[in-house]
Order: structure tokens, then sequence, then C-alpha cells
């Protein structure tokens, strides 16, 4: 029942959006799928994947794929404020199936300083151009945390020396839409650390429209472009946890899906670096993992197409998609210690915003941790 | 009347970055100053926190050279430590390393810098058929150059340039250029490989993730060694690793060393690229472990461009200035030892050429006084080019056999002098030739891995912190841009200090207290600009050094004074969120 009206709800936003017209009368998604050499079989597949990513039913499958087929009447503007590239990276890595790639092609992208041809005047007025002829039309992604206030000057871009603050407030008044992508722009990330010498902030407080956060460092391929075909679906705001990370990608803990949750369970940690435990995969909390104070879909996604995360790697998880991270989450190679129960929400604790978050059972993992933390101390760690 | 033109954002870069210059009536460049605009201060961040932390952080300077920080960092810590790193971990960061040496310049040279050297709506005019043949001139196995694959290329571009709101990340750029000059049939196969190249890098950072779990940002060091021993320990992990080498090394020596032979062939009589450097001494640092003792890239200076002596470093002689730079402190410091305030003063009200070549109302720099978030770097006083076109040279200086071979090679085949090797041009071939070098010989890395492997399964070092004690160390090595070097001072168990000199520092820097230029200043003057609207030949300059200049921006220490202009405490002042 509930299904049946979000179907009929997300077809009757789909028949809106193809009445709209479309940026290049040229070109159709289907024709440039095959182009491309994909057959409309491994497009369906790939719609399939991102379906299930989107944590929506099978049956909508063919929506997610009309959803795509209507990306191309998006202008796409990102932004870079202060911050390393990582972000935009990260979206270049996208493939499998390839056709995530595609649609990256096939979305109009107006302003990407990376990646656009143009610089200097041009690339202004390639950005001014993009915001007067799509105003309330175009989706905006900002990348980096923005220094802000009174030390705005810590940023500037062009030859009038413009902040990256005002940029940035100028292109979230017109958008249609507004995602911060990383941890910098979603939460202010590593520039705004203690002591933030430049007062480094979060795009949602420089700019009062409402901004989705994707947080990460960086964050995945699959959940930018995730986030943008749940844009066009909806055509309204996803849910939202209470930092505002859409919930079908940061619903979940990494810890309760982790690869190593049965080590976990069974009190099996490593408990140095190459150790024994390390060779056979045991559980890495106790070399500092991060996992069960973390929500992200890593352990279910992976990065790059699949091939490995961290904990894979045997290397912790270290909380990157949780706001101030870096200085809330202690020593990267030790446990949180006396932190256990002190995640990042606000400082109230995990358990509660346990109901918020739908990760009903934390509290009791969260006192499993604390188990077995005390047990692994007396206890010698399993062959 | 002498004017100025400003270029700013320049684009395809990572980080933000303002290149103005001052032009005669000859469309000759007077004067250059280059400008970061972009200030993070990750230095003052580090102060205080575990040293155990500070890789993972200081990985976060640069997301595009999303390793060599990583690296670089942990070996600092390791060296303040004392730490003999196990064999095997060395031989897994050089196999990371061999996949962001080719993941950074394959992405360069096509993705970032190609657009300067390939017109694509030229391509456009091609004949299919002749460039499917022309490809064989330059290489015996061409890629992607098939007639049939040619013509979808050229269809899907046609498209774009049919309708100019199509454009998208290639609207209105400078093409048609007078200095363009390739032919359509050469714009094509470098075309073709454009969008090659964006599967190939997925290819290498995949590479990457195998042993690093992610890319970018991979997350498998640590103070000691690596983390990721179970994938050391699955051959079908290995395999995997190996087969996808071996993919991307076929791109590398047959469409990237091919494209750069063709580039040679029609950019060498090109003045704007074929210009002598303005700074030719070079630096280089030792890096790229392939087997005990055994390091592809060697240690060394060439002072004047003059590849008959190599000196040898000495690490007291490097210091960072900031006479031009926006920080108190002027004077040249050690890294050890630097302490230095913020102090922003900003651009002046002026005038420079507008999109339309009329004068119009800009904020300037005023190169009288500072004017970038980049420091001067200096080694014995003397600015220094730094990147893969100085590695190459100080190795090929030193008579290292597998560099000679290699850049023998590119010169044979082109029929260029060593002596082009000092240009834009050269500049952008030598980071082919050290692709090439990584391509031909990191496998050495990896069958030493095995080998290894079979005797011995050690992947981290364990090691205290004594609090009570005080450590210093540094990090120092060759990376994609070029000589890298993290300083580490530890005291109290936590960072008491912590300064980087990072390639794009180097290269980028403002002029010094004696008014000398570093590298991407002095190239440009003397440049001819053909349009004053459409400053390519800038552009092609400075992406020819790969800028990076998230990584070029820092400071060691900062004590949060008050800011001279602004009146502001950027530490402590400002409002808190």
């Amino acid at each position: 029942m509930k299904s049946n009206s979000l179907f009929n709800k997300l077809s009757s936003r789909l028949d809106e959006l193809s009445n709209l017209p479309k940026l290049d009368d040229e070109v159709s998604i289907s024709k440039l799928v095959e182009e491309k050499g994909f057959s409309r079989r491994e497009f369906m597949t790939w719609a399939g994947a991102m379906t299930s990513m989107l944590m929506l039913p099978a049956s909508f499958t063919p929506l997610v794929a009309k959803a795509a087929e209507l990306a191309d009447r998006l202008p796409l503007v990102w932004l870079h404020m202060a911050e390393c590239t990582g972000c935009s990276e990260s979206l270049l890595r996208t493939a499998t199936p390839s056709i995530d790639s595609l649609i990256f092609d096939y979305i109009s992208l107006e302003y990407h300083e990376t990646l656009m041809a143009a610089a200097g005047w041009q690339a202004e007025q390639n950005l001014e151009n993009a915001i007067e002829k799509y105003k309330g039309r175009y989706i905006l992604m900002v990348e980096g945390g923005i220094p802000h206030g009174q030390s705005d000057y810590f940023l500037t871009i062009g030859a009038h020396g413009k902040t990256g603050e005002q940029s940035a407030k100028e292109a979230s008044a017109n958008a249609a839409a507004i995602f911060a992508i990383g941890t910098c722009s979603s939460f202010g990330g590593v520039q705004a650390a203690a002591p933030n010498p430049t007062n480094a902030t979060a795009l949602s407080n420089v700019t009062d429209r409402p901004v989705i956060n994707v947080p990460g460092c960086p964050p995945s391929e699959s959940n930018i472009v995730g986030t943008l075909l749940h844009f066009i679906l909806y055509g309204t705001l996803p849910a939202l946890d209470v930092y505002n990370r859409p919930k079908w990608a940061y619903g979940l803990r990494i810890h309760d899906a982790c690869e190593r949750r049965g080590r976990f369970d069974a009190g099996e940690f490593v408990e140095e670096f190459g150790d024994e435990g390390a060779k056979n995969g045991f559980c890495l909390y106790k070399v500092g993992c991060k996992g069960p104070y973390t929500f992200n879909n890593c352990s279910k996604q992976k990065f790059n197409q699949g091939t490995s995360w961290p904990v894979q790697a045997g290397h912790g998880c270290m909380g990157c998609s949780e706001p101030d991270f870096w200085d809330k989450m202690g020593i990267v190679h030790e446990p949180l210690g006396d932190r256990l129960y002190h995640t990042t929400f606000g400082g109230l604790g995990a358990d509660a915003t346990a109901d918020k978050i739908g990760v009903g059972i934390l509290t009791v993992t969260a006192i499993g941790i604390a188990a077995h933390a005390a047990i692994s101390l007396v206890k010698k760690p399993k062959e | 009347m002498s004017k100025r033109v400003i270029v700013d954002p320049i684009t395809r870069i990572e980080g933000h970055l303002r290149a103005e210059v001052i032009v005669g009536d000859d469309g000759i460049v007077q004067d250059a100053f280059v400008s970061s605009t972009l200030w993070r201060g990750l230095e003052v961040i580090a102060k205080g926190r575990d040293p155990r932390n500070i890789p993972l952080m200081m990985q976060r300077i640069c997301g595009v050279c999303t390793y060599s920080h990583y690296l670089v960092s942990t070996v600092a810590v390791e060296d303040a430590l004392g730490i003999k790193v196990p064999y095997n971990a060395e031989l897994v960061r050089t196999l990371m390393l061999a996949a962001l040496f080719m993941h950074d310049h394959v992405v360069h040279f096509y993705h970032l810098h190609g657009v300067d050297w390939v017109d694509i709506v030229s391509a456009l005019s091609a004949d299919e058929a002749k460039a499917s043949k022309l490809a064989f001139k330059y290489t015996p196995n061409p890629i992607g150059t098939g007639e049939n694959e040619l013509k979808k290329v050229k269809e899907k571009i046609a498209k774009f340039a049919k309708n100019p709101q199509g454009l998208g990340p290639f609207a209105n750029a400078y093409w048609g250029h007078k200095t363009f000059r390739l032919s359509p049939e050469q714009n094509l196969i470098a075309l073709s490989h454009y969008l090659k190249a964006l599967e190939v890098q997925r290819t290498v950072a995949q590479m990457m993730a195998i042993f690093g779990g992610k890319n970018p940002h991979p997350q498998s060091l640590a103070v000691g060694g690596v983390t990721c021993v179970m994938d050391l320990l699955n051959p079908a992990r290995m395999g995997e690793y190996l087969v996808k080498f071996q993919e991307v090394a076929e791109f590398v020596n047959n469409a990237y060393y091919a494209d750069i032979v063709m580039a040679g062939e029609m950019y060498k009589t090109e003045p704007s690229v074929m210009k002598p450097m303005g700074v030719k001494n070079f630096l280089s640092h030792k890096g790229f472990m392939i087997g005990r003792n055994d390091y592809l890239f060697e240690t060394g200076i060439i002072r004047d461009g003059d590849l008959s002596k190599v000196f040898d470093i000495d690490e007291d002689l490097i210091t960072e200035e900031a006479t031009h730079a926006w920080y108190k402190d002027n004077e040249p410091q050690h890294p050890y030892d630097g302490t230095n305030n913020p102090q922003y003063t900003g651009f002046v009200d002026g005038q420079s050429i507008g999109p339309d070549g009329k004068l119009v109302a800009s904020k300037n720099i005023n190169e009288k006084e500072k004017y970038s978030w980049i420091k001067s770097p200096r080694y014995d006083g003397e600015p220094m080019e730094v990147g893969p076109l100085a590695c190459i040279l100080v190795a090929y200086a030193k008579g290292n056999k597998r560099v000679e071979s290699v850049v023998n090679g590119f010169l044979e085949q082109t029929g260029l002098p060593a002596s082009a090797l000092f240009s834009t041009l050269g500049r952008t071939a030598g980071r082919m030739l050290q692709t090439k070098l990584v391509a031909d010989n990191a496998l050495i890395a990896f069958n030493n891995l095995i080998e290894n492997l079979k005797v011995d399964q050690e992947t981290c070092a364990t090691y205290t912190i004594d609090k009570n004690k005080e450590y210093k160390g540094r990090g120092m090595s060759d990376v994609p841009r070029g000589m890298l070097s993290h300083w580490i001072r530890i005291k109290n168990g936590v960072v008491e200090n912590y300064q980087t000199v990072v390639p794009s520092t180097w290269n980028a820097g403002p002029m010094d207290s004696k008014g000398v230029k570093g590298p991407y200043e002095a190239d440009l003057v003397g440049l001819k600009i053909e349009d004053l609207t459409q400053p390519i030949e800038i552009i092609r300059i400075i992406h020819s050094y790969d800028p990076c200049i998230a990584c070029a921006v820092h400071v060691m220490d900062t004590k949060g004074k008050v800011l001279s202009e602004y009146k502001v405490d950027p530490l402590y002042g400002g409002c808190t969120i």
C-alpha cells in the first residue's frame, strides 16, 4: 500500500520532468547508451543496482531507469572552496557498471574548475551564464569548507577577488537543490579542525537554503551519483538524519554490516598491525576502528568498483563521514576508550539518537563493545 | 603602453591559483606574478596532535596526489622515532606509489593539460581513415585509433559542438587559437586517448585500492609499515594488481608515449613552448625503492642547466622565506625551526584586460608588497625547479642506466636535442618519461615482494613513543610533482612543530627578498601572447608544472597575533561555530 502510493508519487514526478524542455534536443540517453556499447539490459541491471542502493523496492527499477534518462535536463554547477579536490577525484572514479560515468557525461556540467577547458574570464562567464540561464533549475554541488565571516579572505576566486563565501552564497541562492559533497562542505572538514585557523565552516552555515550533506573523505562515487538520482526521482529532499545526511546512504552503521563483525562477536581482535590476527582478518576495534561510531554504507558499497575498503585493507574506519571527526574520534590506532558511548551525535551518545537514525539495536551493541573490550583485556586472542 | 592580464581562476589544476602578467604593446610579457588565493593552515592544525594521526591528516593536503603526503608524512614520523620499516612494507608502499605515478601523470596529461595542446574542435574535420593510419607513425601498436573507433569519437564530439549549450565542460575555451599545432587527424587521435584515459585512470585507481583500501585517500599505512597483510598473502589479489598494471603500462607505452612523440614533432617549432626556462636549477631526491638499496630516482642538484655536474643535497641549506607571501616573518627559515603568522594584505584596485580586450576594473596583485599564500623556498639562496623533469635530468646526468635508456630512446625517436628538454615541451615530455620509467621498472618491486614473502611475512614494525623524549625527523622523496619533504618535531608525545616543503611551493612561489623569481614567474617573463583575451600561452606554461596549489600553501606555526589589515585574529578572534 505504502509502496504503491510512493510509486505513484514518483511516476507523476517523472511525468512532470519529462514535460520539461530538454537542454539538448540532439541527444537522448537511450541513443547514448547504444553508442557507448551498452545494451538496454545492462542499463536495466545498473538501474536495479541503484534501486537497491537507494533502498527502494525492486519494482521501482523502471522508475530509476527513467530517472536516469531524464538526467540530461539537469544543469550541474560544482564549486571548489577550501578543499583538496579528493571529492572531484572520487567522482571521476565512477564505473561499475561504467554507466555511472555516462550519467556524469550526460548531465550538463556547466562549471567545474578541475575539469572545464575554459579559464580566467571565460570560466567566470560560464558560471555567471549558468546561474542566470538555469535560475532555479540547476543542481549545486560544493566541495570544500568555506573560510567564513571576518576571515573569508582566506579564499578568493577571480579577477575581482570575490571571496569563496560570497561565491557559494550567490550560487546557492538560485539553485534547485544544494548538495554539500564531502565532509569539508558538510561539516567544515580538516581545515575546520581545532584551532580552525581560517574559520572554515560548512556550506549550511553560509546559506539559508536547505543543504543536503553527503559527507565522507571523500564520499564514494556511488553516494554522489545516488544523491543526484534521488533528487531526480523525488524532486524533494530525501529522508535525512540529524546531520542532514540522506538516510538511504548514511542510515547504516559501518559496524553493523562489517565483514569482520563475526570476529568482533567472537572476541577475536587484532592486537598489533601485522600480527597473526591481522593475517586472519580479526576485528580491528582494538587497533582503532571507529566503525561502531560511524554511519555510512562503506561496508556494503566499498570503493573503486568494489575493489576494497579500509577495513578489508586491514585498517580501521577513521569515522570520516561524522562531524568533527578529526577532533572527536581520538587517536587513529587506538580505541576510543572512555568515550565508548560518546559518538559525535551532539555529545549525546549514539543511543540517544538511535531511533532517529533507525538503528534500534545500537544500545545493545554499544554495551557489547564495552563488554568485548573488557573481556579481550584478560583473554588472549584466538588463533 | 603596458597592460595587465589576469588569469584567475586557472582551471584544470588542484587548488586556487592566479597568474597576472604585465604585457607590452608587442604582446611580450615584461613581468609576471603568480598568487595562490587560498590558505587552509593544516600545519597549524597538526600541532599538539598525536603523531600517529598526522599522516592521515596530512594526506588531506591533496586529493589528487592523494598518496604522496600520506607516505612522506608517515616516513617523517618513522624517521623521528627511529623505526626500521619491514622490507615487505617498503615494497608494498612502492606498488601503491607506482599506481599514484601512473594515475597522476596520465590524468594530468589528458584531462588537465591535454586541451592546451589538443584542439578538440579541430578534430571534427579529421579524416578518420587517415588518422587511423597516422597513428602507426608514433607506435607499432596504437590504442583506440581504429577507423571505426575514431569515427565514433568524432560523432560524439560533433554532437557537443553543434549545440553551444551542450558543450558543458568544453564550453568557452580557446579553441582555434593560433598556437595549436596538431593537425585535425592528430587532434582526433589525442581526443580518442582522452576518452580512453578516463577508463584507464579508473583501473589505476583500483590498483591503488587493492593495497590501499580505497582511492582517493587510501587508508592502509601505519607508522611502522602497512596494514594490508591479508591482501599480500592472497595470490588472487596480487594477480589482480599484476593484470591491471600490465593493462595500464600498455596504455602508457602505446598512447601516452606516442602522443608526446607526436606533440614533440609538431610543437618543436612553436616558440611559446620552446622558450628557454627562466630557472635552470633542478632538485630531485632519491625515492621509489624497487629492491634492497635499489631506487628508481636519484638525489642531486643541477645548477644553471649544466648536466656535466650533479651536486649533493645539504638539507641544512633548504629554507623558506615570506618577503612576498602573506605571512609575517620575512627572513629565510629552516623547516625545523620556522615560526610564521598569516598576514593578509589583499589585492589593490586597478585595471586589467577584460574578456573583450578592453580595460576593466579589477583587483590586482600589489607586487611591491605581499601577494600570495605560497612562500618562497630556496636552496642555498637559489630558486629550484622540482618535478618529473628535474627527476629525469638529475638521474640522466648521473648516468643512471634505466633513465638513460628511456631518455635516449625518446630523443632518438623525435630527433630532438637534449637541450630541448629545458622548455615547456621538455617539462611535459619529462613527465611522460618518468611515467614510462615507472611502467617499465615497477614490477621489479612486485617480483622482489613475491620472493621475500616466501621467507618473511613481517609487514609492520612495533615502536613506542616516549613522552619524556624529544624527537625530530623528516621524510623526503620525489613524488609525482617533484621533491616533497615533511619535517616533524615531537615533544611530550605530541607534535611540537610540523612543516611541509612541497613541490608546487618550490615552483609557484613568489619573488624572494632579492627580487629573484621562482620557476613559474621566471618562465612567463619574455613570453609572447598572441591574443590578450585568450592567454593560452600562460596556461600552457603553468599547466606544464602540474600545479597542486592546496599542497603549495602552508605555514609552519602561528601564534595567532593580530593581523595587520583586518585586525582579526584568525585563530581565536573569529566567530566560533
